[in-house]
């Protein structure tokens, strides 16, 4: 108890360093729901705990092992470690035997008569268990609902050890050869999906029933709802010849998104009613504003605009009134910066800007105005947090192909998330339910 | 040899008559009949025939000549109205030498009232794909306004951005760049009865 009190005093100091302007650290994200005693496990915050995750028996054990321990590393919060071999434990845990490999935790897995997932949690150097649940494995095996229910699983350990649910049981939205695609965030299962072609910018509802998108037609841009579960698509009245970008409020309540035929205005429209939408900003001209991105509370809206000669990021409220210039430039930049994505934790916007010509990620923090740059190599566009707040999708040419890629904004470790055709336009889904 | 030499002498003489009966026949009818005509109808109507078919071929080339110009003046005003205007990086202003191409337009878009056009903005790979799409309807809204400028109702000109997504010139190089900068027109009414300007 004494260990993990220590962990909260210095992460609240790290809370306080971060408001000061210092770019955020590992561990600061952390902090946010750490308000009193802990419950999760205790260790050093900014190291990752040790995971191991036991043998499995039965069908398909092996997949089930390793998805796991996948989605674990993929969540950069812990270090899941899979010994080669043995076979389940029975019994009481040897946790001495354990600690010795290094585990903080041990995820013990056991596949039931009934094709459920049973999961036992326990926390090494208290020697108990911390915590038991099941898990619904749907049929068929191996296929697209059974493994988002065991990402779930992955979650749904993470969030025991850690107090942080994990972000494994999610999809990403992208466009690729002129249709809308999802994958699942370990990269499995990318599929095209119907009624989508032509379509662009793909943003989901909070819900994660719909994707709104911008549909490029021959005579024209439209933003189309498409119900992901009835497999029906509406379009949105727009203003003008050409609709695009659109954004879920976080409540899904409200789409905002560009329209115009000259010059591009933000607008707002309930994406269930019949209301005409309302114009947010005021364009004057032929000013492009476009790419809107609310703020986790709602209240505001991070965007882009060319209303200064050239594209900045730009944020206002909600209703579109005291807007204000976010970035600026840098020593060395080329004034171009575009595709803000406001985080679910609300401290920062990530966004693209154009150095030596091409494109890099990197977010602003909105009360202080600090800047991050995360990535160098290629040309990176068009970020999109994860609901964690921490990992960013985007789109790369650094292996010589545009493709999705993920990074960890707090480690900085990336992962390939596409192959093949080429992909971009990423959209972070939110955490999906498994009966999808 | 002889033979054939005089039988050639008479074909001669026979021909000379038959031309000179040829002119006259009209305006001094012969009141005593000549004598008998050799019979050598074959070569004689045929020239005539032959004659009669130059005519209409002469008719028929000249007529095929006019099609063909006509045609290619239509073509060349198709060309016209449908030719690419270009745009310099992130502008939509009309370049100083993409004018000529615009004011051509005009008078054809005069002479055909019922010609509804379409113009579709484009832009270069730069930028991102999103902010493109609104820099290309900025650009066919730039050339749309440029004509309506000059007398060309509104109505017959709808405006499409296709942003970076259908470039023209492959590569990240400035001659790509500057290639995928346009803006195309395209005809969606009224082209079956495109006439060429006076």
């Amino acid at each position: 108890m004494k260990l993990a009190l220590t962990a909260i005093a210095g992460l609240a100091a790290a809370l306080v360093i971060c408001q000061c302007g210092v770019p955020a650290r590992a561990g600061a994200q952390d902090t946010t729901k750490a308000q009193g005693v802990r419950i999760g496990l205790t260790y050093t915050q900014g190291t990752k705990p040790g995971v191991l995750i036991t043998p499995i028996a039965g069908a398909n054990a092996d997949s089930v092992r390793e998805i796991l321990a996948r989605d674990l590393d993929f969540g950069d919060r812990v270090n899941p470690i899979k010994p080669d071999g043995g076979s389940p434990p029975t019994g009481p845990l040897n946790y001495p035997l354990y600690a010795q490999l290094g585990a903080l935790a041990v995820v013990q897995a056991t596949l039931t008569a009934v094709g459920s997932l049973h999961v036992a949690v326990h926390d090494v150097g208290a020697t108990r268990v911390m915590n038991v649940f099941d898990i619904a494995l749907p049929n068929p095996p191996l296929g697209p609902e059974w493994r988002m229910a065991l990402h779930g699983a992955s979650d749904e350990v993470e969030r025991v050890i850690t107090e942080q649910r994990g972000i494994a049981q999610t999809r990403i939205a992208f466009e690729r050869a002129g249709s809308l695609w999802t994958v699942d965030s370990d990269g499995a299962n990318a599929h095209l999906l119907p009624g989508t072609q032509a379509g662009l910018s793909p943003a989901w509802h909070p819900s994660g029933r719909y994707i709104a998108f911008c549909l490029l037609a021959n005579d024209g841009q439209f933003i189309v709802l498409r119900d992901l579960v009835a497999g029906t698509s509406r379009r949105i009245p727009g203003h003008g010849a050409s609709s695009n970008t659109p954004a879920f409020s976080p409540d899904g309540t409200t789409l905002v998104f560009s329209s115009g035929s000259d010059g591009f205005d933000i607008f707002s429209v309930s994406p269930f009613g019949k209301e005409a939408p309302q114009r947010l900003t005021v364009g004057r001209g032929s000013v492009i504003n476009q790419q809107p991105s609310f703020s986790p509370d709602g209240r505001r809206v991070a965007f882009q605009s060319d209303r200064s000669g050239h594209a900045e990021v730009y944020i206002m409220d909600a209703d579109g009134s005291n807007a204000d210039l976010l970035t600026t430039s840098l020593v060395g930049e080329q004034p171009y910066r575009s595709n803000p994505d406001w985080s679910p934790d609300g401290r920062k916007v990530a966004f693209q800007s154009q150095i030596n010509g091409m494109f890099q990620i990197m977010t602003i923090n909105p009360r202080d105005r600090s800047v991050t740059a995360l990535t160098s190599e290629g040309r990176n566009e068009d970020p999109s947090w994860a609901p964690d707040g921490r990992h960013l999708a985007f789109t790369s040419t650094r292996s010589g192909s545009q493709q999705l890629w993920v990074l960890d904004a707090e480690s900085g470790r990336v992962r390939q998330l596409t192959r093949g055709e080429k992909a971009r336009m990423s959209a972070w889904s939110p955490r999906l339910a498994a009966a999808r | 040899m002889p033979v054939s030499l005089r039988s050639a002498a008479a074909l001669l003489m026979a021909l000379v008559a038959v031309t000179s009966c040829k002119k006259k026949p009209e305006t001094t009818p012969a009141p005593v009949p000549v004598a008998p005509p050799v019979r050598t109808p074959g070569p004689n109507q045929d020239s005539i025939a032959a004659e009669r078919a130059k005519e209409a071929a002469r008719a028929a080339a000249a007529a095929a000549e006019e099609a063909r110009r006509n045609a290619a003046a239509l073509a060349e005003t198709r060309n016209t109205l449908m030719q690419v205007i270009y745009f310099d990086y992130d502008k939509d202003e009309i370049r100083d030498d993409q004018r000529v191409a615009l004011d051509a337009k005009v008078p054809i878009l005069t002479a055909n009232p019922n010609v509804r056009i379409r113009i579709a903005g484009h832009t270069d790979s730069r930028g991102s794909d999103e902010y493109n799409l609104a820099l290309g309807q900025r650009r066919s809204a730039s050339a749309k306004r440029y004509l309506v400028s000059r007398g060309i109702a509104d109505g017959r000109i709808d405006v499409v951005s296709f942003g970076k997504e259908r470039p023209l010139a492959p590569g990240e190089n400035e001659e790509a760049w500057a290639k995928n900068r346009r803006d195309e027109f395209e005809i969606v009414a009224g082209g079956e009865n495109l006439r060429v300007p006076k």
